[in-house]
């Protein structure tokens, strides 16, 4: 029997590029998306491609409490589950919206990590499974130019952190990746000026994804670059840090 | 985004756009009054996928539908390229039925450009392969075209350089092969006359390219490697070949690391390198087993060639004499192209055979097709051989052209006033511009 990934938030390009990676693999999937029907095309690229099985589920992360259900109706519990749920917004409208900070605060990571926590629990019961975590560098510090969306996701990435440490401690057989991209070509990215030795396709990050779960890896940054440059940033004195725009 | 074709030239500045599915796409054509054009992988040389105001990146529609074992037939979006379906299909037993000279061409590109491989004067354009096409005309509204369905839409999209609507997906059918090996056959050819004859007497292979050398003169003027490919069965294969049937073993990828300087190419280096390789094809004549990464596509194995020609970018040449006219006007183009002393090692001559199309771009006849570096004088040189070309019956492939005048493309083909009626009566022309369109007044 082929195993299973479940890609919440398929819709995104990271997501997209997740389940092809795994599809390549021979791995069934689980696409799991708001208004999943429209994945239909997707699902008919997957199994053209590479003939596995492809399920289609509804789930909004914003939606608590659908949240149990919604991994209940899953035909199979999955032996890996990558959440790309993300938003960014607009920094100026997080600053004046409280609305939208709010927005942006659930979606990367009260959604993300509600998702996780059933997930988890299950993965327990059964003892075995991977949950990888889509967060951002965003999240390693707070900069003026997207800290309401930076602020979610260093919340996110604790809460990978804690998660791995608690099924790890605990001998499980349940393992955490924690994913943190640097710049990908995306949708949410789209228009931005990147530059291109540190910006990633999305296809690199979905087979740089299935090798650090093949190799139980805890944290990735996609392109090693990334590494030094978020410890070197971690390491400016905030004195100075405070002034700077980058 | 500074944005431009393959040659580099010419670039601007345009606003893109990368819908993923068919309502953003709506959204995309809906917010904006204003003309936009639909962009492949950026294969085409000039500005035929460039436009300022808005320029759709269609390689977010990616997806493969499905597959017809029992046909061929494959259903697949625009973005989708050539390569992708080699990828997928080859090993299953199955190639493109027609491909041009890279893989990385989408399926909305090729069709749009109409495109023509090694094989044309056998089985003809890659449009003869479309079944079907779904357009997103300028009224917003998607419409499947065949020959049965909108079939007058289907005719002039097919060759219509996206100027007729967005083409979103297509059934395309592939050819059963048994190996992803080709069975090449090299014939040396010392001037024209031979390499065109040695082309006539190939009319039988499925696959015939000629690679000429432009800057010969004399007795050696046109002289050529014609090379002749069929599919190797599996029998044809030699023990190596059978342990990668379906050449699925990856090679390394050169790239060209950067601009090369323009001084770079020059006749002296041009000449040198033509010089030799053609020795080197005379000594390798002959049957040879190649596999059809290394025959149909042996310029995609360096990434970012089109970077040899310099910052400036390059231009390509490409007209098509008809058969009659062809040994005078192919004679009288190497000439012009050897006085100018320009020219590039991708001289490329070939056979093609006969086609009725609304636009497109293939007759029956001979294709010349080189690049030139980029110059003050190539517009020059271009118009020069542009009129050869006019005065021998020829016309020109718009996915090469950046440098066409609107009269010289009314003189050299008839059909476009067909072409640019067409565009008023749908509304296309209001809604659905490129550079080149503006450019050529189509």
């Amino acid at each position: 029997m082929n195993k299973t990934v479940l890609v919440i938030g398929a819709r995104s390009d990271i997501g997209i590029a997740v389940a092809r990676a795994y599809a390549a693999k021979g791995y069934d999937v689980q696409l799991a998306a708001r208004n999943a029907a429209s994945l239909s095309a997707d699902r008919q690229d997957l199994v053209t491609r590479h003939h596995v099985g492809v399920t289609l589920h509804e789930v909004d992360a914003l939606d608590l409490a659908s949240h149990k259900a919604f991994v209940d109706d899953l035909p199979v519990l999955p032996d890996v589950a990558v959440c790309a749920v993300g938003y960014m917004g607009e920094q100026a409208r997080n600053e004046t919206s409280l609305e939208e900070m709010s927005r942006v605060m659930r979606s990367n990571f009260e959604g993300p990590a509600s998702l996780f926590s059933v997930l988890a629990n299950r993965m327990v019961a059964r003892r075995s499974g991977t949950l990888v975590g889509i967060s951002s560098v965003a999240g390693e510090r707070g900069r003026a130019a997207n800290y309401v969306y930076g602020s979610a996701k260093a919340g996110f990435t604790a809460f990978l952190s804690g998660l791995r440490n608690r099924l790890a401690k605990d001998k499980t057989g349940v393992h955490v990746v924690t994913v943190l991209p640097g710049f990908v070509y995306t949708q949410m990215t789209q228009g931005m000026d990147l530059p291109a030795k540190l910006t990633a396709q999305p296809a690199e990050l979905g087979t740089a994804i299935v090798k650090a779960v093949e190799k139980g890896k805890d944290v990735i940054y996609v392109r090693p670059v990334w590494q030094g440059i978020m410890l070197a940033i971690r390491n400016i004195p905030e004195f100075q840090f405070k002034k700077m725009s980058i | 985004m500074k944005l431009s074709g393959w040659g580099r030239h010419p670039v601007a500045e345009c606003e893109v756009v990368r819908p993923r599915d068919p309502e953003a796409l709506r959204q995309a054509l809906a917010v904006t009054s204003a003309d936009l054009i639909a962009r492949g992988n950026g294969r085409a040389y000039g500005d035929s996928a460039l436009n300022p105001a808005r320029t759709i990146d269609m390689r977010g529609f990616d997806r493969i539908l499905g597959f017809d074992s029992t046909t061929g037939q494959v259903i697949a979006e625009a973005g989708v390229l050539l390569a992708d379906l080699i990828e997928v299909f080859l090993p299953r037993g199955w190639f493109p039925a027609v491909t041009p000279g890279t893989k990385f061409v989408s399926i909305g590109g090729a069709i749009a450009s109409d495109v023509h491989g090694k094989n044309h004067h056998a089985h003809g354009s890659f449009g003869q392969f479309v079944d079907w096409i779904d357009v997103l005309g300028p009224d917003g509204v998607e419409r499947r075209a065949s020959r049965d369905e909108n079939a007058e839409l289907f005719a002039w999209t097919v060759g219509g350089m996206g100027l007729t609507g967005v083409i979103l997906r297509a059934g395309v059918r592939l050819t059963r092969v048994e190996t992803g090996w080709i069975r090449q056959t090299m014939l040396p050819a010392p001037d024209l006359a031979t390499a065109m004859d040695l082309f006539e007497r190939g009319q039988d292979a499925t696959y015939s390219v000629g690679w000429i050398d432009c800057l010969a003169t004399g007795r050696a003027m046109g002289r050529s490697l014609v090379m002749l490919g069929e599919h190797a069965t599996l029998d044809e294969l030699g023990e190596k070949e059978r342990q990668d049937r379906w050449v699925q073993q990856p090679k390394r990828k050169k790239a060209v690391p950067l601009d090369f300087p323009s001084f770079a190419l020059n006749s002296v280096s041009v000449r040198a390198f033509n010089t030799l390789y053609y020795a080197n094809g005379r000594r390798q004549a002959g049957s040879a087993l190649i596999d059809y990464d290394s025959y149909f596509y042996p310029l995609d194995a360096i990434l970012e060639w089109n970077r040899i020609y310099g910052r400036k970018g390059f231009a390509q040449f490409q007209c098509v004499i008809p058969l009659a006219a062809s040994m005078a006007g192919l004679t009288a183009l190497l000439g012009a192209i050897a006085r100018s002393g320009q020219g590039s090692f991708l001289a490329v001559l070939k056979r093609m055979g006969a086609q009725e199309s609304r636009f497109s771009f293939p007759m029956e006849g001979y294709t010349l097709a080189l690049d030139f570096p980029m110059r003050q004088d190539t517009p020059a040189l271009f118009a020069e051989l542009e009129a050869i070309a006019i005065d021998h019956g020829g016309r020109f492939y718009l996915a090469k052209d950046s440098l066409l005048t609107p009269e010289r493309l009314r003189r050299s083909d008839g059909r476009t006033a067909a072409f640019t009626r067409m565009r008023e009566a749908s509304g296309a022309d209001a809604r659905f511009r490129s550079l080149q369109s503006e450019r050529l007044r189509l």
